[in-house]
């Protein structure tokens, strides 16, 4: 199952980086003699309303839908790990109001929040992956302030901090690089849902705008067209599904080699 | 127990504020002015200033939240700037269908998902766990609205069973009800199968078989109970999820609810009635995370006793 999910994820980046090379055609060459026209030899997977190659399309969609999900993860990641070790290394009141915050934050449906903060930094695709990462940062603090805190009662911090060690040195040098690992495997899984989300917001209209070939958007001006061309749904949904199929494989894989579980309870 | 309860609901009230301050300043960063959308061709800017105090809107953001905290906890929500009306009166119209839908998801998504997650567990590592894990994970990585797009095109358009758009009957719940309810299916048979697992290798079990219980008794009545607890800890955070998916389904379905109200009032920048489908939806998270935290109270007797 990891070799599949490695293997998807693998076909992924590299369709990305190629895109250019492996557009059999350019992705915004439209084409007014050949609109809505089904899968054929010429366009192995159809066109769309404006005659445009589906297959460029979705091959350069792969490309913005990584780079979408890598960097908001990263967003996310980064507000969590911040706010996830302040909670958990200083404890107290500040803990209490961050770890309820999370908490809140944590418990709302992504795609209301995501909604929301597009709808005040506006659309388009820098605005869509920033509000993907102030939705999903809230999993990752809470990660990273129990991992802390279970590590803080470490005798190797009691001996870290008997030598004298800082805050600043404890916390960077040895809580946070030994609670990376379930960081890692849900960032995995994130990557494959922070896809999800670009493609619903753009798919609700409030993501990447036409002409931008993003699969939420491709679908988006499809559904007008469901019932004569349903490709141009079907197509972009496929190659999210194997995206996020693949990005799941890869951290189900990645919590066996990583063994998280056994090490929390440890 | 009751204490507990007590409690849990005194801790809703700040949660409350908390929400509807954040949702409150939230709205009111959005760029654009809904007044000038409402401005007719040829109005002046002595209109503006006009419309613009009529609706509150020239005050400072405090005091217009207070104004508006004020009214909402009197059941005053405002009126929607865009369709003249009550905010009220439109969600109490269209509550009752993401009601039905969340409902109706609800169910096929715990009966499906604890059903699977039992029979892998219990057939473990054979076909029939591997084709349910599969069914399971497609279930957590399809998108929803495509999966709502799909089957409208394969049970409404191919077949013909059902109507492609359209709320009020039975008919017209089905495909709504199955699509959001598949993704929920599929977690919650991951977490059931598990858990049951988990269960499996307890020395209590172990135990049980000693003293002589058959294996059906041991899986219904010991395993399968204990493995449930997780699944009711899923319960609560499912219902926001369930309402986050109700969002995108009442659009690609075209079905009323308090989703399609809230997305086309994003579009048309109708305010008063952003905030009050948002806090409504926010609140329903919340209120269902506040039940499963009871349900589960209730279930595990050592969280039970602890109030006594």
């Amino acid at each position: 199952m990891g070799v599949i999910g490695t293997a998807l994820i693998v076909g992924l980046i590299l369709v990305a980086i190629f895109a250019p090379m492996l557009e059999p055609y350019s992705f915004k060459e439209q084409n007014i003699e050949l609109m809505n026209a089904p899968p054929s030899a010429s366009h192995l997977l159809g066109t769309d309303e404006y005659g445009r190659d589906l297959l460029s399309r979705v091959i350069r969609g792969a490309r913005i839908s990584f780079v979408v999900g890598v960097l908001s993860v990263m967003i996310s990641v980064l507000i969590g790990v911040v706010i996830g070790s302040i909670a958990g290394f200083y404890g107290g009141a500040i803990d209490l109001v961050l770890t309820t915050i999370a908490d809140l934050t944590w418990s709302m449906p992504a795609i209301l929040i995501a909604l929301l903060l597009v709808a005040v930094i506006g659309a388009g695709l820098e605005s869509v992956v920033v509000a993907i990462g102030l939705s999903y940062w809230a999993q990752y603090a809470r990660l990273v302030r129990g991992q802390i805190l279970s590590l803080k009662a470490a005798v190797y911090i009691e001996a870290t901090k008997s030598m004298g060690a800082s805050d600043f040195i404890i916390l960077f040098k040895h809580l946070l690089p030994n609670s990376m690992s379930p960081v890692i495997v849900a960032a995995t899984v994130g990557v494959g849902n922070a896809i999800v989300l670009e493609a619903t917001l753009g798919f609700l209209g409030m993501g990447a705008q036409p002409p931008t070939p993003s699969w939420g958007a491709m679908m988006s001006s499809g559904t007008a067209y469901l019932f004569i061309s349903p490709w141009v749904i079907i197509f972009p949904g496929l190659a999210m599904m194997l995206t996020v199929l693949g990005f799941n494989l890869f951290g189900d894989a990645l919590i066996e080699i990583m063994d998280v579980k056994n090490k929390e309870s440890n | 127990m009751w204490t507990y309860i007590l409690r849990r609901t005194l801790l809703l009230i700040p949660i409350f504020f908390i929400i509807s301050v954040v949702v409150f300043s939230l709205i009111h960063m959005v760029p654009g002015d809904p007044i000038d959308s409402l401005l007719g061709p040829g109005s002046t800017a002595a209109d503006k200033v006009e419309l613009t105090k009529a609706y509150g809107l020239d005050k400072s953001l405090p005091v217009q939240y207070l104004v508006w905290l004020k009214k909402f906890l009197t059941g005053d929500m405002g009126q929607s700037i865009i369709e003249k009306q009550p905010v009220v009166d439109m969600i109490l119209y269209n509550m009752p269908f993401t009601i039905n839908l969340g409902l109706a998801a609800l169910v096929i998504s715990f009966f499906l998902g604890i059903f699977l997650g039992i029979i892998s567990a219990a057939f473990k590592n054979t076909f029939i766990d591997h084709i349910s894990m599969i069914f399971a994970l497609l279930g957590v990585t399809v998108p929803a609205f495509w999966l709502g797009l799909i089957l409208m095109l394969i049970f409404s358009v191919m077949l013909g069973w059902f109507p492609v758009s359209g709320s009020g009957t039975l008919q017209s719940l089905i495909l709504p009800a199955v699509t959001v309810g598949l993704g929920g299916a599929g977690l919650i048979a991951r977490i059931t199968r598990v858990s049951m697992l988990e269960m499996f290798n307890k020395q209590f079990i172990l135990l049980l078989y000693a003293k002589g219980l058959s294996k059906k008794v041991i899986t219904i009545k010991h395993i399968f109970r204990n493995a449930l607890m997780p699944v009711i800890t899923i319960f609560g955070l499912r219902l926001g999820w369930i309402l986050g998916g109700a969002v995108t389904i009442e659009i690609v379905f075209s079905r009323p609810g308090i989703g399609n109200m809230l997305l086309s009032a994003l579009y048309r920048r109708d305010y008063p009635v952003v905030q009050a489908s948002l806090i409504f939806l926010t609140m329903a998270v919340i209120i269902g995370a506040f039940i499963a935290d009871i349900m589960y109270a209730y279930a595990d007797p050592r969280v039970r006793d602890a109030y006594k």
